[in-house]
C-alpha cells in the first residue's frame, strides 16, 4: 500500500483497504489501522470510510480515533520514533532520552514531528520487551519496526544519522 | 506430506470434521483407542519421536518471541539455516517460544538421538557455526549453557549443569508456562503432543456443572488483578438468563514492566485458546473475543494463527469434539489505551466504541457485552483453567497459600542481574523471588524498594522483601498483586520521582471520564512536581495525603481507585525523601534535576569531547588546559553527559548551581 507522501489531500482509499476486516463494531480498531497504514494518519475521510464499512455512526468512530494512542488525526513522520516510558524504560533513562531526541531533531514544545515530516517523536507504553530497558522502537516507512534496546544518546543520535544518510542516498 | 499426529491413522479411524470422534485428542498420543493395530501405534511412537529430534535425528530450535527478536534471533536463524547447509547437516531448523529469561536471549536448543538437549545462551550469529559444530559433529556439549538430561554420550557433559539444577530454574514451578520455550508456538500438533487439548476433551466428557465445580475446586482466583474466583465468576455468567452469552479473553497486559501474559500467548497460544473454549462451554457461550494490546502485535499474531490452526482441525467451530458444542473466537489488536484492560473498558471498545468504563454493578457477569451475560478472564487465568482441566483440580491446588492456590507468573525488571518471568507458587516471598530467581541486583547497586503491581500498585521497602506475594498480604502493606509485574528500584532512584512517574502514566492514561480521577490525578502530579523542584511545603504534603484519598474511594473505576496507591506507599514508607527535599531543598538521590548540579572532574576528564558533542544545550567547551568544563548558566540538566562520559568524570552535586 503506498503513502501518499508529504501531501494533506486524501486521496482515494484503494477497494482493498478493509480486505479481511470484520464488517462488525469490533472491526473498528482494525480498519482505522487500516486506513492510518495508507495516509499515515487518520484524515477525516478516511474515519468516515472506516465507519461506514464497519457500520457505526462516524461522530462514535471519531470519537474512539481520539481516544488511542496509536491513532494520530494529524501527519506523523516518515520515521514514528516510539520511546517507551514503561517503569523500566523510564527507571534506566528514557526520560533523557526522549528529551535528547527532541532537542537533536530541534522539536519545539507541544510538536512531535519535524518540520520536514522526516521524524515524530512519540512517548510510547511498555513493549514488554523490559529486560532491554530503555527501548525505543523506530516505525519505519517501509511499515517493519526497528527496536533498539539499551538506548542511549550516543545510540540515537547514530540511529538518526543513519536515517538521514539512507534517505540521502534514497533520494539520489 | 508427513504424517502427523493430527492425521487419521488409518482407514479405520471414523474421525472426521463432520463427525468427530469424542476421544480424538486421548487417541492422538495413547491410541489408537477404536481399533487395535501395532502399525498405527508404531505410526504415534515414531512421530512423537520426530518432533522430539526432527525427522532427521537432529533438530534445532530457535526461540521467536518479542525479547528474543529484539536481541537478533532472526539473524540467529538464518545463521543457523546457512551453517546446516554449509556442514550438510541433516537437521530441521525449528521455532519456540521463550523461556522468559531475559539474560540468555538469544538461545538456542540443540537435539539429536543419543545426545543430551543442550540449551546455548546470547548467541551470536557468529558464533553459531561453531556450535553446530562442537554439538553435531563433534558431540562435545562443553560450550553449553545447560543440559536438559544427561546421557553421558557426550563430550564435556560434566562441564554443564542441568537446567533443573539452576536455582533460577529449579525454584520455579512450572505450571502453566511449562510450554514457554518448549513447543512450536505456532503448531498444534506440538501442543496436542504436549497434552493439549486433553483438558477441553475432559471438560466435554464431565458437563458444563461439573467442569466449573472442578475449577471452584482448584481454588483458582482471577490472575488479572482483583483474584476473583474464577469459577465463581463462570457459574454467575452460566446462572443468567439471557443470551447469547460471550466470553473474553483479557490480552490488554498493561503494566509497564509486565510480560507474562505477551510471553504465554507467544509461546504457547493454544493452551489460551483452549482455555477460553472450555470458559466458553462451561457459562454456555457460543463466541469468544480476545482482546490484545497494541504494544503487543506478535502476540495477536500467534493467537490469531492458534485460532486458525484449531478451526482447521475441528477444535473451532461446530459440533466440537462431537460434543454438540459450537464455539468460535475472534482476536482483536488494541490501538492503545491503559484503561482498556478494565472490563468494562473493554467490552465498549470490543462494542466499537470509545473505551469508557462504566459503573459497575451490573457485573459483566450479568450485563455485558452488548447487554448480554460475558465472563471476562486473564489470559493467564485461563491458561490456568485448561491447565487445571487437564491435569485436575487437586494438583493444582497443592502449592499456593490457604486462600490462593496454585502459581502465578511474575515479571522481574529494573535492578536485578536476570530480568525475567518466573512461575512461583503464590505466596512465595519478594525476596526469593528478586534475590534468588532474579539474582539480586547487580554490582554496586543496593535495593532500596520493589514496586508490585503495576502503575497502580505500591513501593514496598527493602526492609519488607520477606513479605509473601498473596492477594491479602500485598493489599495491607499498601501494594496490589496487580497483574505481578516487580520492578526493582535501586538506590541510585529517587522515590519522589519514582512516585511522579506512576501519576506521570496514570494521569495520561486517566479516561477522563469522572472528575476525581482527572483532575485528582493532575493536581497530585503538580504538588509531587513542586516537592521535587524543591519548592514544596509541608502543607502540601496534607493536601496530597487527602487527594489521595478522596480519589481512591471517589472514583468510576479501579485505575482511579489504585492510582494514588505510589503516593501512598512513597509517603507510608519514605518520608525522609519527601522531607529532604522540602526542608533541606536536596534530593537525596541527585536524580530532580532542580535540586542538583553536574559538573566534569578535571582529574579524570580524558579530553575526549564526547559530553561537548552530544549536550544538546552546547553548555561544555574546552578549557585552556585541554580538559572540558560545564557552563552552569547554559546547561539544563538533561544528564546526557553523565550519560555518555566513558571514564565517569562527569558527577552531580546537591544543589541548583
Ligand atoms: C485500569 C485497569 C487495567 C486493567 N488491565 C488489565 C489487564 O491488562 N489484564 C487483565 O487481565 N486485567 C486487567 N484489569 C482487570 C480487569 O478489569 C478484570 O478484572 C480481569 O480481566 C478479570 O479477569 P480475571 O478474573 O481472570 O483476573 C485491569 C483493570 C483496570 C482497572
Ligand atoms: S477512574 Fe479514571 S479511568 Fe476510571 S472511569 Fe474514572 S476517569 Fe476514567
Ligand atoms: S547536563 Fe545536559 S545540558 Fe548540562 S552540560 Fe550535560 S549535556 Fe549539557
Ligand atoms: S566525555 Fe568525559 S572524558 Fe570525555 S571530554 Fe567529556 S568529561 Fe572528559
Ligand atoms: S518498560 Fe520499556 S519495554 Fe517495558
Ligand atoms: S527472554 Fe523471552 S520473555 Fe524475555
Amino acid at each position: 500500500m503506498g503513502k501518499l507522501e508529504g501531501s494533506d489531500e486524501v486521496g482515494v482509499l484503494p477497494d482493498k483497504v478493509f480486505e479481511g476486516v470484520p464488517k462488525a463494531p469490533y472491526g473498528l480498531l482494525e480498519a482505522l489501522r487500516r486506513v492510518q497504514a495508507v495516509y499515515g494518519y487518520l484524515p477525516p475521510e478516511g474515519i468516515r470510510r472506516a465507519a461506514e464499512y464497519v457500520g457505526v455512526p462516524f461522530a462514535q468512530a471519531y470519537g474512539v480515533a481520539t481516544f488511542y494512542h496509536q491513532y494520530s488525526l494529524e501527519p506523523i513522520g516518515k520515521y514514528r520514533i516510539l520511546v517507551c516510558m514503561g517503569t523500566a524504560c523510564h527507571l534506566r533513562g528514557n526520560s533523557l532520552n526522549i528529551e535528547f531526541l527532541r532537542t537533536f531533531l530541534g522539536l519545539k514544545a507541544g510538536r512531535k514531528t519535524t518540520e520536514d515530516r522526516m521524524f515524530s517523536v512519540e512517548e510510547a507504553r511498555c513493549f514488554g520487551c523490559c529486560g532491554l530497558a530503555p527501548v525505543v522502537v523506530v516505525q519505519k516507512p517501509d511499515g517493519s519496526n526497528e527496536i533498539v534496546g539499551r538506548a542511549n544518546p550516543r545510540t540515537l543520535r547514530a540511529l538518526i544519522e543513519r536515517y538521514r544518510r539512507q534517505e540521502r542516498g534514497g533520494a539520489k | 506430506m508427513t504424517w502427523t499426529l493430527l492425521d487419521r491413522c488409518c482407514e479405520k479411524c471414523t474421525h472426521s470434521l463432520e463427525n468427530p470422534c469424542p476421544d480424538y485428542i486421548e487417541c492422538r498420543l495413547s491410541g489408537p483407542l477404536c481399533h487395535d493395530d501395532e502399525r498405527c501405534r508404531e505410526l504415534r511412537r515414531r512421530r512423537l519421536e520426530e518432533l522430539r529430534y526432527g525427522e532427521k535425528g537432529a533438530k534445532i530450535k530457535v526461540p521467536m518471541a518479542s525479547c528474543t527478536l529484539a536481541m537478533g534471533a532472526e539473524a540467529v536463524y538464518r545463521a543457523v539455516e546457512d551453517s546446516v547447509k554449509k556442514i550438510g547437516l541433516e537437521a530441521t531448523v525449528a521455532i519456540s517460544g521463550c523461556y522468559g529469561l531475559d539474560f540468555i536471549d538469544p538461545w538456542l536448543e540443540l537435539a539429536a538421538k543419543g545426545m543430551p538437549t543442550a540449551i546455548y545462551a546470547n548467541v551470536k550469529p557468529s558464533d553459531v557455526p561453531r556450535i553446530l559444530e562442537e554439538y553435531f559433529v563433534k558431540r562435545d556439549v562443553g560450550g553449553a549453557f545447560a543440559l536438559k538430561e544427561k546421557t553421558g554420550a557426550a563430550k564435556g557433559e560434566d562441564k554443564v549443569p542441568l537446567l533443573s539444577e539452576l536455582g533460577f530454574w529449579a525454584k520455579q514451578y512450572k505450571w502453566v508456562s511449562r510450554n514457554c520455550g518448549v513447543v512450536n508456538p505456532e503448531s498444534l500438533e506440538e501442543y496436542v503432543a504436549s497434552g493439549g487439548y486433553r483438558g477441553l476433551s475432559r471438560a466435554f466428557k464431565l458437563g458444563p456443572e461439573a467442569t466449573i465445580e472442578e475449577i471452584l475446586k482448584s481454588g483458582l482466583r482471577g490472575r488479572g488483578g482483583a483474584g476473583f474466583p474464577t469459577g465463581m465468576k463462570w457459574r454467575i455468567t452460566r446462572q443468567q438468563k439471557a443470551t447469547p452469552k460471550y466470553v473474553i479473553a483479557n490480552a490488554d497486559e498493561g503494566d509497564p514492566g509486565a510480560f507474562m501474559n505477551r510471553l504465554l500467548a507467544e509461546s504457547d497460544p493454544f493452551r489460551i485458546i483452549e482455555g477460553l473454549t472450555i470458559a466458553g462451554y462451561a457459562v454456555g457461550a457460543n463466541q469468544g473475543y480476545v482482546f490484545v494490546r497494541a504494544e503487543k502485535p506478535l502476540m495477536a499474531k500467534r493467537l490469531q494463527k492458534a485460532v486458525e490452526e484449531a478451526r482447521r482441525y475441528g477444535l473451532l467451530g461446530k459440533n466440537i469434539l462431537g460434543s454438540g458444542f459450537d464455539f468460535d473466537i475472534e482476536v482483536i489488536l488494541s490501538a492503545g489505551a491503559f484503561v482498556c484492560g478494565e472490563e468494562t473498558a473493554m467490552i465498549a471498545a470490543i462494542e466499537g466504541k470509545r473505551a469508557w468504563p462504566r459503573q459497575r454493578p451490573p457485573y459483566p457477569a450479568e450485563k455485558g457485552l452488548w447487554g448480554k451475560p460475558t465472563a471476562i478472564n486473564n489470559v493467564e487465568t485461563l491458561a490456568h483453567a485448561a491447565t487445571i482441566m487437564a491435569e485436575g483440580a487437586e494438583k493444582f491446588a497443592a502449592v499456593g497459600t490457604e486462600k490462593t492456590k496454585g502459581t502465578k507468573m511474575f515479571c522481574v525488571t529494573g535492578a536485578v542481574k536476570r530480568v525475567g518471568a518466573y512461575e512461583v507458587p503464590i505466596g512465595t516471598s519478594i525476596r526469593t523471588l528478586v534475590e534468588e530467581l532474579a539474582g539480586g541486583p547487580p554490582e554496586g547497586v543496593r535495593v532500596k524498594a520493589v514496586q508490585v503491581g503495576g502503575p497502580s500498585g505500591g513501593c514496598i521497602p527493602a526492609s519488607l522483601l520477606d513479605l509473601p506475594l498473596d492477594y491479602e498480604t500485598l493489599q495491607s502493606a499498601g501494594a496490589i498483586m496487580g497483574s505481578g509485574g516487580i520492578v526493582v528500584i535501586g538506590d541510585e532512584n529517587c522515590m519522589v520521582d519514582v512516585a511522579k512517574f506512576f501519576l506521570t502514566f496514570t494521569s495520561a492514561e486517566s479516561c477522563g471520564k469522572c472528575i476525581p480521577c482527572r483532575v485528582g490525578l493532575r493536581v497530585m502530579w503538580s504538588i509531587l512536581d513542586k516537592i521535587t523542584r524543591g519548592e514544596g511545603t509541608e502543607e502540601d504534603l496534607q493536601v496530597l495525603r487527602q487527594l489521595a484519598e478522596t480519589v481512591r474511594s471517589a472514583s468510576l473505576c479501579a485505575l482511579g481507585g489504585t492510582a494514588p496507591n505510589p503516593v501512598l506507599s512513597t509517603l507510608r514508607y519514605f518520608m525522609d525523601e519527601y522531607l529532604a527535599h522540602i526542608r533541606e531543598k536536596r534530593c537525596p538521590a541527585l536524580v530532580c534535576r532542580a535540586l542538583i548540579t553536574y559538573r566534569i572532574d578535571e582529574e579524570k576528564c580524558i579530553a575526549c569531547g564526547q559530553c561537548a558533542l552530544n549536550c544538546p544545550a552546547s553548555a561544555i567547551s574546552k578549557t585552556e588546559g585541554g580538559k572540558y568544563r560545564i557552563d552552569e548558566s547554559v546547561c539544563v540538566k538533561c544528564g546526557v553527559c553523565y550519560a555518555v562520559c566513558p571514564v565517569k568524570a562527569v558527577y552531580k552535586v546537591s544543589g541548583a548551581g
